[in-house]
């Protein structure tokens, strides 16, 4: 699975995404988050509250409770501020 | 006609505004968004997730004129380095009657604010920078039109 990190995320990431392959228990986003921030500091710190962090599968922006299963691609972010 | 563009380019919003008035109906409304001079803030930093932003602007704008019958509509959204007081976003609207044109022009700020993946990054006159943070005052007028 494809992840994507933008902005504030990918600044604590230290990079803009990365190809990972979640273990089988991990079915929602708010799992590959929790999973995701076992990975290393910078993503622990990437992911510290990420309540406040939006998320878009495929493209959609999603609530955390949605499916993973059958997703390629996951972005994780702060709040857009366009306009 | 929707016509959507994310570019680095400056634009002229007079000029983009043409083909909608062309459009034969009696109201054009448009927003037109300025990098604020803000304290020592030189220019804002524009991010965007490329996959993602013209379709989800599009999105929006196909709601805008099925909800408000548009006879046309404009989304124009820099990014890149934005200098302040240069333009950032033009939305304009054109309709047969001002009060569709007026709210769907809203519609589309307001909710382009919340729903479409742009980041801004205020750039410091001595070289620090800082994101911006999301407003709740945003999430409530994006909210106010479902």
């Amino acid at each position: 699975m494809q992840f994507l990190y933008f902005a504030s995320v990918r600044e604590a990431m230290g990079r803009d995404g990365e190809e990972l392959q979640p273990p089988e228990h991990v079915t929602t986003i708010a799992d590959a988050a929790n999973w995701l921030a076992g990975q290393s500091e910078a993503h622990a710190a990437a992911l510290e509250n990420h309540g406040k962090l939006r998320f878009a599968l495929d493209h959609v922006m999603t609530n955390k409770d949605a499916s993973i299963a059958n997703a390629c691609e996951l972005a994780i972010f702060p709040p857009v501020t366009g306009g | 006609m929707i016509d959507i563009r994310i570019q680095p380019q400056r634009f002229d919003s007079g000029k983009e505004l043409v083909p909608l008035m062309e459009m034969e109906g009696g109201a054009v409304a448009s927003f037109t968004g300025i990098a604020r001079k803000d304290g020592d803030v030189a220019a804002i930093e524009l991010e965007h997730y490329p996959a993602m932003t013209e379709a989800s602007l599009r999105a929006l704008a196909q709601e805008a004129a099925r909800r408000w019958g548009l006879l046309g509509c404009i989304v124009i959204h820099r990014v890149g380095r934005i200098e302040v007081g240069e333009e950032i976003v033009l939305v304009g609207t054109a309709a047969a009657h001002r009060a569709e044109a007026f709210d769907a022009c809203q519609f589309l700020i307001d909710r382009l604010k919340t729903d479409v993946p742009f980041w801004k990054k205020e750039i410091f006159g001595d070289g620090s920078s800082a994101w911006v943070e999301a407003k709740a005052s945003d999430d409530a007028k994006a909210d106010s039109w479902s």
